[in-house]
Parts: structure tokens; C-alpha cells; sequence
């Protein structure tokens, strides 16, 4: 398609914290000079900078692209705000990666942020903002019925138990014990844990839901000739995709994430794959909640419908199994700064496949990764495809 | 990076730093009021709430009905064909018991949010991705016995309270077993 | 009835508001910059040298080079009248009672905007402006520190 290759060459990120003390101008100029720090770049080898943040009542910043403009690092820039609600996160580097493999710019900064903490007192109240302001909100729902009503419909579909589904949980928060930006690292959880913490939307727990939270992440995207010019080890993005489905959301099949598959076969068409469970070493589902990240994996087509969790319980998911999964410790165990926490685990692919994630490295040098996520009113599937 | 990168930036705070004054801080409300006109499509909803009546949108190119209406057919993107009043009557696709109000308040006895696939609307199916289902409560029922299949029944609000809106249904309640 | 025609009962419009509500922290330049205002009464400006570029109010990174910013300077209380404005409605378009003067009162390459205490026919473009800060007691950290800009000579 005459698409010119792209390459990840840098990355940085915040602490995911409960409440910062940075604005999210600081947050974003943290991350982003981190990110090209790494890669030992400057603004003036920068040709335009994307940026992603998720609905602008949690910043409380009308405008929020423009209001964190300066820390991304956008000053005399081309400058785009993508904004695909929790999807925004993986959606944020695909625009990157667009800009660059166009052939319009050699180098791109990618920034997100999230903070969430502004939202005073509690930013899930934000939430009801999403609902429809006429057929819905009259009805004072909160964004936990809708996953509540999704989990529910997936557990019953396919006959699955949540002390299984308290698993995911489990896994993902013991991998963030590893992670030096982690919020909710639990080197000790276990599965009564998760069973045993407040109930909050049945079958939602508290330990089933990832946790508010504020922080940025940032990555350098360079076009072939510049990356091989600057790094040895370049992480090449290999596919893309993103698909959306009826926003009108109670008329569609709650257990299956269609438009996961969607955008997970095009990605995959982009990057040659065909048997995905073969050919994906390492997976970055989105997991806002734990059974969420089993619904995704069942939309990516690594695991068929109802059966993802047999990855958890087979070990094939932990960090030395044969598809780890959330090896970063994902949304669950990192935090969820909305569009910072997708593009964290877009940088997680990086590092993973450079060897230099450190404690959480896993075995086996993975040649290929990929990391999705997933928003907007739950219909919006967004997914990358990495390889070095 | 994070192999090589010792020291990450980002300073956390809690809810004493505030208390104490370790931390400028200031409060603020977004005033954003609005009056969004109802349209076409829930503008005729809402009045057929108001009469007792829940009215969906039929496409007959796709051979879909859907609820809430619409003037415009996602899937063929052809002008719906008309309005279709449904039952009031519907199976309960999925629900949650919830402890939590939408401001993060705790309550004793749960909420129960459900979808609802109403009579008459289009069913999922193998042959159909589509299912014609609202958001609503239920009520009148023991959240113990609440489960995925079971049949339900709108309680309207009485004639004379009711304004035009989707809380001119109070909640669904179960369909008595002769009747489901 | 067509579906395209409108229903007489049909209720116009849905009223409703977005609840937003927001609790800000000042962030790591702001801590600095809005207690040098409290407790010190400054304005601080914060420099870049290798864009040779100065911020009012002072940030902690160059947007420009995305340095972090470590020389921090007294910006003085007296800027330069950049430009301004006689408002006769409030932010709803209500008529006020007193007209009101708001300017941008420039320090560094940066400014301040706030309101101003001047007879209006006095004011130009490009006339050194001094803030005038509430008692030290009274102040709270907020950019309400400063009462207002006057006219240097006033």
C-alpha cells in the first residue's frame, strides 16, 4: 500500500498515582521528555506531536489537548488530540503511526494523560455524562452497571465461574509488583482476596475493578531509515486496527466484543498474521475489569469465545507461560489513567521486546506482541501489532 | 527503558496532604446546564412513554425493529419505515445488583439495572448480531431470585404523573408464571 | 403518521446538566509560584537560557525545549499594559452595573490577564501597570492575591 515502516525507538512514563501532585501539563512533561530522553532526542528532531486524553470532565479542562499542549511538547508543532474515550490510549500511537508511515513526518511524539484525581469528590461520577441524557441518565445510572450488566451476560453466555474470573485479578496485580510506576502491585493476592472484597455491582468487586488514577506515558515514533539510524533495536509496529459497533449499546450481544475482532483482523491482516495464538508471543489485553480482559482475549481470537479463561488456568498466561499476558500488571495492578493506562501497555510491548522490562521481563525473547483497548460507550476496539 | 531508568517522576499525594494544607488547591464546578431538544425519533419515544406506550423504529430493509427509535437505520443507512409499539412485556437479558449510586454513595438494598429485550422488538439470535433491548430497573422482586431469562413486566407510573420520559416507567417487575 | 413528522405530545426538549465538580492541585511550579505570591509577595518568573525565554507565571519546563526549568527570578510587581478591554456584560450577557476594565499587563515574554482599577481614558497601550496584592493576612494563595493592576503613576 506504498506505507512506509515505523518504529518505536523511545518511551517514558509517570508513577500511576491515586492523586498527583503535578498538573497534567507536568504529567505530560514528564513522560514526554522521559520518551525522548530514552532515545536521546530532542524537540528539534520532533515533527509533530499526537496527542490522547479521555473525556475532558476528569481534568476538568474543557479543551484538555490544548490545555496540555505545552507539556507534550506541541509548541510550534502540528498537534492533534485524538479522543476515543478509553480506547484512546492504543488509538493515540495508530495516529502516530499514520502520520509516519503517510511519509509526512520522519519523527513523532506521542503523549497521554489522565488525571483523574480532579474530579472532586469522586470521578466516577464523571461517568454518567456518557449515558444517553435522555433515554438514560433520568435513570441515574453509574458506569458500573454496564459492566456489571456485561459481566453478567458473559459469565451466563458461557457458564463461567467468578472464583476463575478473580484469577485475572490476581495475575494481572502480582505482575504489577514488579512494575516501579505500579498503584495496586500485590506480590501476595490471592483469589479469596478478590472474592472476599466489597461488592459493589454484583458480580463486580471491588478487586474485579481497576482503580482511578492519575499519570501520563509517552513514545517516540521514528520512520525506518531515521530508527536504524538512532537504535539497534528498534520495535517495529507491525499492524493496526480499530472498529466500532452500535453505540446504542443494550442492542448488542453483550458477551462477544465484536468490534475487538474487527479491529484485531485488520491488524492482523496488516501485519501478515494468521493463526494469532501462534503467532502473538505476548498479549496486552485491556482489563479495566478482570473479566474484560478474558472478553478481549476472546475478540483477538487468542482464545475461542467463553474459553479465555483456560489461559489463566493453565499458567499459559503468566509471565512464563507460553502467551503471558498483562506481564506489565495491565489496568488491574498499574492503574487506570484512562489514556495514559492503554499507552502504557503499548510501552510495555516495547520494553518486553527489548529485553529491558526488567523484573517483569518474560522469558523466551517474544519476537511479537500485541496491545488493545477498548471504549468510547463499550464499542470501540483499538489494536496494535508490534515486532522487533 | 525501565531496566535502565531508576527514578520515575510523579509525586502522590493523599487526602491528609489536602486536610493538613501540604497542598494550594482549589475547587471548582463546571456550569453546564442544556436543554437538548428530544428530535424526531425520542421526541415521538418519549410521548408514547406518556401515553403508556413503548414504541420502537422497523427498518424493512433490514427487517430490524429497535428500541429506543431512531429516523435513520445504522445498518442499511436508509430512513426507518415507522414506528412500532411494542409490549411492555420483555425477558431480562442481563442485570447487576448494586450497591453503589452513581455519586459513590453505599446503599443497603441494591439497585437492580437491567437490559431488557422487549416483546416485539428484534431478538438476538444466531442469524442476528442485533437484540432490541432498553436499560431499566426492576422491582417488586427478591434480588436473590433475579436471573437472566426471566420474564418482566413494565409498572407505569399512573397516567396522570406522567411527563414524557423514560422514568414514566417506575421498573419492570416479574411476569406471574402463567403469564410468562 | 410519517416517521418523519413530528409528534404534537412530543416534549420539546430534555433539561438536564453535565455534574462536573473539580478539585485542582497547583501542581509543581504552581506550589512555587502562588506561595512566593502568598507569603513573600512576588510575582516569579521562571527562565530558559537556551531559548533565552521567561515565563510569567513561572512554569517548571521550557515548552519550547522541554528543559526543565531551574533559574527562578523576581519578576518585580510593575508589567507593561500588553492590552485591554471595557466589558459591559458578564460571562452569562447580562448588562453589569459598572462597566469593568480587564488587561494583560505583560512581564517577560509572559503576562498576567486581571482586572484593572484606572479611569479608562487614562489607559494605554504599553503604560507600566503595578499590582496591587491584598494584606499579607488575607491572602490565600490564588491569582485573587492580586487585587487588581493599577496605573504606576495613580
Amino acid at each position: 500500500m506504498g506505507m512506509r515502516k515505523v518504529a518505536v525507538i523511545g518511551a517514558g512514563m509517570t508513577k500511576f498515582v491515586r492523586r498527583a501532585l503535578e498538573t497534567p501539563k507536568e504529567l505530560s512533561w514528564e513522560a514526554a521528555k522521559m520518551a525522548l530522553d530514552s532515545c536521546e532526542l530532542t524537540m528539534d528532531d520532533v515533527d509533530g506531536v499526537c496527542f490522547g486524553t479521555a473525556p475532558d470532565a476528569f481534568d476538568g479542562v474543557h479543551m484538555n489537548g490544548e490545555y496540555c499542549s505545552d507539556g507534550a511538547g506541541a509548541w510550534n508543532k502540528p498537534f492533534m488530540r485524538c479522543f476515543v474515550g478509553g480506547g484512546t490510549g492504543v488509538f493515540v500511537p495508530i495516529q502516530g503511526w499514520y502520520h509516519v508511515a503517510s511519509g509526512l513526518f520522519d519523527v513523532v511524539l506521542v503523549v497521554a494523560e489522565e488525571k483523574m484525581s480532579s474530579y472532586y469528590p469522586h470521578a466516577q461520577a464523571a461517568f454518567l455524562t456518557i449515558f444517553d441524557h435522555t433515554t438514560e441518565r433520568p435513570l441515574k445510572p453509574n458506569l458500573l452497571w454496564i459492566f456489571a450488566l456485561e459481566m453478567n451476560r458473559y459469565m451466563t453466555t458461557y457458564g463461567i465461574r467468578k472464583e476463575d474470573i478473580a484469577r485475572v485479578s490476581v495475575q494481572h496485580k502480582r505482575n504489577a509488583a514488579n512494575h516501579p510506576c505500579a498503584l495496586l502491585g500485590e506480590a501476595n493476592i490471592t483469589v479469596e482476596d478478590v472474592l472476599n472484597s466489597e461488592v459493589l455491582a454484583w458480580p463486580v468487586q471491588r478487586f474485579d475493578v481497576s482503580p482511578v488514577s492519575d499519570g501520563a506515558v509517552a513514545l517516540v515514533l521514528a520512520a525506518e531509515h531515521v530508527a536504524k539510524r538512532l537504535t539497534d533495536k528498534p520495535v517495529w509496529i507491525e499492524g493496526v486496527g480499530w472498529h466500532l459497533d452500535t453505540a446504542y449499546w443494550t442492542n448488542r450481544d453483550l458477551a462477544y466484543p465484536r468490534y475487538v475482532e474487527y479491529a484485531a483482523k485488520m491488524a492482523y491482516d496488516m501485519a501478515g498474521i494468521k493463526e494469532p495464538r501462534k503467532e502473538i508471543h505476548i498479549a496486552e489485553p485491556y482489563d479495566p475489569f478482570d473479566y474484560k480482559a478474558l472478553h478481549h482475549l476472546e475478540g483477538l481470537q487468542l482464545a475461542e469465545r467463553g474459553k479465555a479463561i483456560e489461559l489463566y488456568l493453565s499458567g499459559a498466561a503468566a509471565p512464563d507461560g507460553d502467551l503471558p499476558i498483562c506481564p506489565s500488571g495491565g489496568l488491574l495492578g498499574v492503574g487506570n489513567p484512562i489514556a495514559a493506562a492503554g499507552l502504557m501497555k503499548v510501552a510495555e510491548l516495547f520494553w518486553q521486546l527489548r529485553s529491558e522490562a526488567g523484573a517483569r521481563q518474560v522469558p523466551g525473547q517474544p519476537r511479537r506482541g500485541l496491545a488493545q483497548a477498548w471504549g468510547d460507550l463499550m464499542q470501540v476496539g483499538t489494536v496494535i501489532v508490534m515486532g522487533r | 527503558m525501565t531496566s535502565r531508568i531508576n527514578h520515575f517522576p510523579g509525586t502522590s499525594l493523599n487526602e491528609q496532604d489536602f486536610a493538613d494544607g501540604k497542598v494550594l488547591f482549589v475547587h471548582d464546578a463546571l456550569k453546564a446546564e442544556y436543554a437538548w431538544d428530544t428530535g424526531i425519533a425520542i421526541g415521538t419515544y418519549l410521548a408514547g412513554l406518556k401515553r403508556g406506550v413503548i414504541l420502537g423504529a422497523h427498518c424493512r430493509h433490514c427487517r430490524k425493529t429497535v428500541v429506543p427509535p431512531r429516523t435513520v437505520c445504522e445498518w442499511c443507512f436508509r430512513p426507518m419505515s415507522e414506528y412500532i409499539p411494542l409490549q411492555d412485556t420483555g425477558t431480562v437479558n442481563t442485570f447487576s445488583l448494586c450497591y453503589v449510586t452513581w455519586d459513590v454513595r453505599r446503599i443497603k438494598e441494591p439497585e437492580i439495572p437491567a437490559v431488557i429485550t422487549l416483546d416485539g422488538a428484534s431478538q438476538l439470535g444466531p442469524a442476528s448480531l442485533f437484540m432490541g433491548g432498553i436499560m431499566h430497573k426492576l422491582g417488586e422482586v427478591n434480588p436473590e431470585q433475579v436471573h437472566i431469562g426471566m420474564r418482566v413486566k413494565a409498572v407505569w407510573k399512573p397516567e396522570k404523573e406522567r411527563e414524557g420520559a423514560i422514568t414514566d416507567i417506575l421498573y419492570f417487575k416479574p411476569l406471574p408464571k402463567e403469564e410468562a | 403518521m410519517t416517521l418523519l413528522e413530528r409528534d404534537r405530545e412530543a416534549p420539546s426538549a430534555w433539561k438536564g446538566s453535565l455534574p462536573v465538580t473539580s478539585r485542582y492541585t497547583y501542581g509543581l511550579a504552581g506550589e512555587r509560584f502562588f506561595r512566593a505570591l502568598k507569603d513573600e509577595g512576588k510575582i516569579l518568573a521562571s527562565y530558559c537560557p537556551k531559548c533565552d525565554h521567561t515565563y510569567v507565571p513561572a512554569v517548571n519546563f521550557c515548552e519550547r525545549c522541554l528543559s526543565e526549568l531551574t533559574e527562578w527570578q523576581d519578576a518585580g510587581l510593575v508589567g507593561v499594559l500588553h492590552t485591554y478591554t471595557l466589558l459591559f456584560v458578564d460571562f452569562e450577557g447580562q448588562p453589569l452595573d459598572e462597566p469593568e476594565l480587564i488587561g494583560f499587563i505583560s512581564f517577560g515574554d509572559g503576562g498576567i490577564i486581571h482586572k484593572l482599577d484606572a479611569n479608562p481614558d487614562e489607559l494605554e497601550i504599553g503604560m507600566p501597570m503595578k499590582a496591587v496584592l491584598k494584606p499579607q493576612k488575607e491572602r490565600s494563595g490564588s491569582i485573587l492575591d492580586i487585587r487588581c493592576f493599577q496605573p504606576v503613576n495613580k
